[in-house]
């Protein structure tokens, strides 16, 4: 209609437009706890939806640098914020196709001489237009060793982080303490990453909500001595070595299944729809956890850091 | 001699903003994107050097300009084309292709009559430069 420049803006009514709020409400909804995490993903959309209406009024404007790094401990929702985020960033406009592409070391890094760097543009190639989610950048970068292709990766990384800005976002994640160290070896990126997220892990109050929504996506629940149970079992398992909150449970209320499907088939008599959905108290309390947890011979695996 | 092949070869040159629109377009359809180049417009000439493998997965026009930018700088006076594939069950051919890069002179396509047997006239192309 006309091309003049609008006076002023509703901000209420963009928000409800582009759809952000859908992405901040699903945000609040889906996931537990995480208050610092859903704060700074709010700020960053106000500050997004700002910069959006001041171009539009012709205001000087500059592309904001959208590259992000998430800190935090295993299982604490990085990837998950992450998707959540593409799509943030999508319905703003920041990215044209609002796609997540997760990749670690050995997706970008070659074996060989000259291997890496198309390997590494592959993966560019295909982000582009959407999120690169890099998870546990800092494996790019080995200090002890002087040949290593990663340092490579990082240089066609930073190029791309600096040229292609309006084409893809890059998401970092890792580990807190080895992120900065990764970050203070490499200022390239300290300075290209503009938004560090830090994510903090979960209270134990939080990990029963976070086993109760996911026994209600699977269709189970807890009874009442097995919700009980499922709290201590929390408190002892945080003490424990390789806790990776979330995951932790997950893995935890799978093994609980597993222990159910085997109690009603060993029982002798039909089972009840009832019996079927329901997790006891026997099923959580056979777990190893309760009875002192690691096995000293298994502890030394680390390749198994999940299992208990 | 202006070479037409390929879509839109009659019309002006496409711009890049015109080439990654073409481009969004094919990728839309899930048709796999591959880069050509040659120096050799003949028409008979259907094999073309590839530039790379041709893209499957890319989700976004961008991928493939950055790799024809590439292949610009690396084959500056050559002709550049992009064939979209369609793996669809039964079509699993090229459906698409056009040019993207000419040289700056073109070389001209003549024509050869020779006579044979019986008066018999052969004809043949030929690229001259």
């Amino acid at each position: 209609m006309d091309d003049a420049t609008p006076t002023t803006i509703d901000l209420r009514a963009e928000y409800e437009q582009s759809g952000v709020r859908e992405v901040l409400d699903e945000l609040d909804r889906e996931l537990i706890g995480l208050a610092p995490v859903k704060s700074r993903i709010r700020e960053t959309a106000a500050l997004l939806l700002v910069d959006r209406a001041r171009a539009r009024l012709g205001l000087a404007h500059d592309t904001p640098t959208l590259h992000m790094s998430f800190t935090g401990n295993p299982g604490t929702g990085k990837t998950t914020v992450a998707y959540k985020m593409a799509g943030l960033l999508h319905r703003l406009g920041y990215i044209r196709k609002g796609h997540l592409v997760s990749v670690t070391r050995d997706d970008l890094v070659g074996q060989y001489i000259g291997h890496t760097a198309p390997k590494t543009k592959e993966v560019l190639k295909k982000a582009m237009g959407g999120v690169l989610f890099i998870d546990e950048a800092y494996y790019l970068y080995k200090p002890d060793n002087e040949r290593d292709y990663g340092q490579e990766a990082i240089e066609i990384l930073l190029q791309v982080m600096e040229n292609n800005r309006d084409d893809l976002v890059v998401i970092m994640a890792g580990y807190a303490d080895r992120m900065d160290r990764f970050f203070s070896a490499n200022p390239g990126f300290r300075s290209r990453v503009a938004h560090h997220i830090d994510f903090p892990d979960y209270s134990e109050e939080e990990l029963a909500r976070i086993a109760d929504s996911m026994l209600d996506a699977q269709g189970y629940r807890l009874d009442e001595g097995a919700r009980a149970a499922m709290a201590e079992y929390v408190t002892l398992r945080r003490a424990q070595p390789h806790f990776a909150n979330a995951r932790s449970i997950r893995n935890a209320l799978d093994r609980a299944r597993l222990r159910q499907a085997n109690r009603l088939f060993t029982q002798d008599r039909p089972v009840t729809a009832d019996e079927l959905c329901t997790i006891t108290q026997a099923d959580i309390r056979a777990s190893r956890v309760f009875s002192g947890g690691l096995d000293p011979d298994r502890s030394g695996r680390k390749d198994d850091p999940h299992e208990l | 001699m202006r070479i037409t092949q390929g879509c839109f070869s009659f019309l002006p040159d496409l711009t890049d903003e015109e080439i990654s629109a073409q481009i969004e377009y094919c990728l839309g359809r899930g048709w796999a994107i591959g880069i050509e180049h040659t120096d050799d417009p003949h028409p008979r000439a259907t094999f073309w050097e590839m530039w790379g493998n041709p893209m499957f997965d890319l989700r976004d026009a961008k991928g493939v300009m950055m790799e024809l930018d590439d292949c610009r700088k690396a084959n500056p006076d050559t002709y550049i084309r992009i064939n979209a594939f369609d793996n669809t069950r039964g079509f699993e051919t090229v459906t698409m292709s056009f040019l993207v890069s000419r040289p700056a002179v073109e070389p001209q396509i003549i024509m050869r009559r020779t006579e044979v047997d019986g008066r018999a006239i052969r004809y043949t192309h030929e690229v001259a430069r």
